[in-house]
């Protein structure tokens, strides 16, 4: 039963997907609307359909990555395409190859599609500039990871019914955070009300004029909050001190059943992995039955085949 | 640099008649119909009378009712002469500026080896004289290696033909080191000229910091990084009395700054580049490299400001802020790419958009790349007047264009105004009263 290829009405009007900037409601919800179907097609016993029989899929990871590459994999293989994971680090990146040569290089091997994280934000367009196959941005830097904004947006369709008029706490490092850049845009286009969390210094840059509401402690945050988004606390990209201890961070901002009361009592608790437990979650609340933690992975699959196949659509056949 | 027919040896010695031109003067706000006569190198007699009157012998170049101003005085180039030379040589540079009108380079001392030394600032001299075809003056470096810790051999470089000093694109983060040498040069009446960064504020920071840059996702160096330096050196000016001015500001805040250290009567001069006075922030996006540049671009608001400044004459110098990168350097990730723009044959161009949308007046305009650099560094160009070195160019004001980078001269292609639409192109340049470029003759290009 491959249900995901009956949906042959919806059309994905970018060859790329770089960014949650830009989708329009109807794209985003065709996409999540392909990704149910792929969904229930990943609980049937025989798993796999032949959407992209004969195409090539390239994952290429310039910075570590366990889930969201494993879930491309899954995705690509589930739909019938060839997969191969570059490893980056045994790669010719080591020996002084710029980007552009590399996409270049990729690109003579004449993939279909092209799966990028990269550590520089920017870089997966300056990728997609340069080849003739179609890319989905698997998280550049701190500015975008459209696909984990498209599994969060599926999870709390699925648990809530809609995303319009939700009210959304996003807390933790925004600074650092692609997956608070693509879920603000891409929440907000489905009409939710955005709030984000942090202590000052994890704050973006004039974070007011990007169209949420800022908050500087977690009651007034999470107050009356549908939905209750944790990030992960990215020590690798910070260049310096942003907060005193973890010890003070988690007093101040880390989820604990206390801090979770003013949220509404049927709120969601999501995380996009991996979690500090002890750090940004207390344990027991990452396992509570509100958290739907592990549901963003299992739609982590279905999103990342629903682009996939959206994207498939307007590859040349010949 | 022979384009007329005319034998190089002759050409020295014969006289050049500029007939029916506009002249224009920044130092006097001369503005009136005339013609201008060169000989031997110098301005030789100018004015209403020899409009139409042409001496015997005299090459005779009709300017069509076009502007004759001094040629522009450029005061921060950057060249890879000597150590980097795929990126600019001194021979490559002097033609783009030639063909932008800029008739005096004053180059970086960021070169490889640092310009720290009596012999590199020689060597640079003569190399100049051998393959520029403009005049290149050098500024040589604050401190050895530009590492901001050990003063330079200010006196000595000064008397080998350093013009002014700079720690190039850095900062002296150590006041007690800025104090010495503002207190230093004073005995030399040498000019520092100094960028201004607190780099632990930049931090990693590669934009401007503001929503841009939280929108691409970028690490953001605030504007204060520049003006808490500068306000840090008004200080240390105020305490030592040195000849200071500040190489490039970006930003409102630095204006003000500044401004408040001329009301108290602080004697410093400041300068912004060509980038700051047309470009803001918006540009970047996304990720176009060869918008970074540092200071970097700021927001429109910062923008219209600098050109406020300007016109108040707060602002005394415009700088092409030259910084030639080869295409590897900018072919990066944003994050990863290098800094800089080249600048030199857009200068004048860029800056007349301020002219043609009435934000500037001419006189004001031309006086921030001519007359007031020249002041500042004691040259005797950047004038028209008699007796005074023949360093002319002639401007078509209005003919519109578009900047093409493959037709650019320099050796690298960098410029953030690739496919730019201007207003206003140089037609001649003479550079001690030789003609180094004429538009469209073959013998230039």
């Amino acid at each position: 039963m491959s249900t995901i290829e009956k949906r042959s009405e919806f059309y994905f009007p970018h060859r790329h997907l770089l960014s949650t900037e830009g989708l329009s409601p109807a794209e985003i919800s065709g996409l999540l609307d392909l990704a149910e179907d792929a969904a229930r097609q990943s609980l049937q016993v025989d798993k796999k359909t032949d959407t992209l029989r004969g195409r090539t899929q390239i994952n290429l990871f310039f910075e570590d990555s366990t889930r969201t590459q494993s879930s491309f994999e899954l995705a690509g293989k589930r739909l019938g395409a060839d997969v191969m994971n570059m490893a980056v680090k045994a790669s010719s990146i080591n020996k002084g190859e710029t980007l552009v040569d590399t996409a270049m290089t990729l690109n003579a091997m004449r993939p279909d599609i092209l799966v990028v994280r990269h550590h520089a934000a920017g870089a997966v367009e300056l990728l997609a500039q340069k080849v003739d196959c179609s890319v989905i941005n698997a998280g550049d830097g701190s500015h975008q990871h459209p696909t984990q904004a498209l599994l969060d947006a599926l999870t709390i369709r699925r648990n809530k019914g809609r995303v319009e008029g939700l009210t959304v706490a996003i807390c933790g490092d925004v600074r650092h955070s692609r997956v608070a850049r693509s879920n603000i845009s891409l929440l907000s286009t489905l009409g939710a009300n955005l709030r984000i969390v942090a202590p000052s210094t994890l704050l973006p840059p004039a974070a007011e004029n990007l169209g949420v509401e800022v908050r500087n402690n977690m009651r007034e945050g999470l107050d009356g909050a549908d939905v209750v988004m944790m990030l992960r606390l990215q020590f690798e990209r910070m260049a310096g001190t942003f907060v005193p201890s973890t010890r003070e961070y988690f007093h101040f901002f880390g989820l604990d059943r206390e801090k979770l009361k003013y949220a509404k009592p049927d709120a969601l608790i999501m995380h996009p992995g991996p979690m500090n437990r002890g750090v940004e979650i207390q344990s027991s609340v990452a396992d509570d039955p509100r958290s739907v933690i592990r549901e963003q992975v299992e739609m982590g699959v279905a999103v990342r085949m629903a682009v996939l196949s959206a994207l498939a659509r307007h590859l040349p056949n010949h | 640099m022979d384009g007329n027919g005319v034998t190089d040896e002759k050409n020295g010695d014969q006289a050049t008649i500029l007939i029916n031109a506009r002249l224009l003067d920044p130092e006097s706000g001369r503005d009136e119909e005339g013609g201008l006569l060169i000989e031997a190198g110098r301005i030789a007699d100018l004015g209403p009378h020899l409009r139409r009157n042409a001496p015997e012998g005299a090459r005779v170049v009709d300017c069509a009712g076009h502007l004759v101003a001094p040629g522009l005085i450029d005061m921060q180039v950057s060249i890879g002469e000597p150590g980097e030379e795929h990126r600019e040589t001194l021979a490559t540079a002097s033609r783009a500026a030639a063909a932008g009108g800029v008739t005096t380079m004053i180059c970086m001392p960021n070169t490889d080896p640092v310009m720290d030394d009596v012999a590199l600032v020689d060597f640079m001299m003569r190399r100049a004289r051998d393959t520029a075809i403009v005049h290149v003056l050098p500024m040589a470096a604050l401190t050895h290696g530009l590492e901001g810790r050990e003063m330079s051999e200010i006196g000595l470089l000064k008397a080998a033909g350093a013009i002014a000093f700079s720690n190039g694109q850095t900062s002296i983060s150590n006041a007690g080191v800025m104090r010495r040498l503002l207190t230093y040069t004073r005995d030399f009446d040498a000019l520092i000229v100094h960028h201004t960064e607190d780099t632990d504020l930049t931090g990693g920071g590669v934009m401007n910091e503001g929503e841009v840059s939280a929108r691409l996702g970028l690490p953001g160096a605030p504007a204060a990084a520049e003006s808490i330096m500068l306000e840090r050196d008004v200080r240390l000016v105020e305490l030592t009395g040195g000849r200071y001015h500040a190489a490039q500001i970006s930003c409102a805040r630095s204006l003000a700054v500044v401004r408040e250290a001329r009301l108290a009567g602080t004697a410093i001069t400041c300068g912004t580049s060509i980038n700051h006075l047309t470009l803001n922030e918006n540009d970047v996006r996304p990720y176009r490299t060869f918008f970074k540049i540092r200071p970097p671009l700021r927001p429109e608001t910062d923008r219209a400001a600098m050109v406020e400044g300007l016109a108040e004459g707060l602002i005394d110098v415009i700088v092409s802020g030259h910084d030639p990168q080869d295409v590897e350097v900018k072919r990066q990730p944003f994050e990863e790419a290098g800094d800089g723009a080249i600048g030199l044959e857009t200068l004048l161009a860029a800056a007349l958009r301020l002219y043609h949308c009435g934000d500037v007046g001419l006189a004001k305009l031309l006086q921030a790349m001519t007359f007031n650099p020249a002041k500042l560094l004691g040259l005797e160009a950047g004038r028209l007047a008699e007796g005074a070195p023949a360093d002319i160019i002639v401007v078509d004001l209005d003919t519109p264009w578009v900047v093409d980078k493959a037709e650019l001269r320099s050796r690298s292609k960098n410029t953030p105004f690739d496919e730019a639409r201007m207003q206003g192109r140089v037609l001649r340049t003479f550079v001690a009263g030789q003609e180094v470029y004429a538009y469209g003759d073959r013998n230039f290009v």
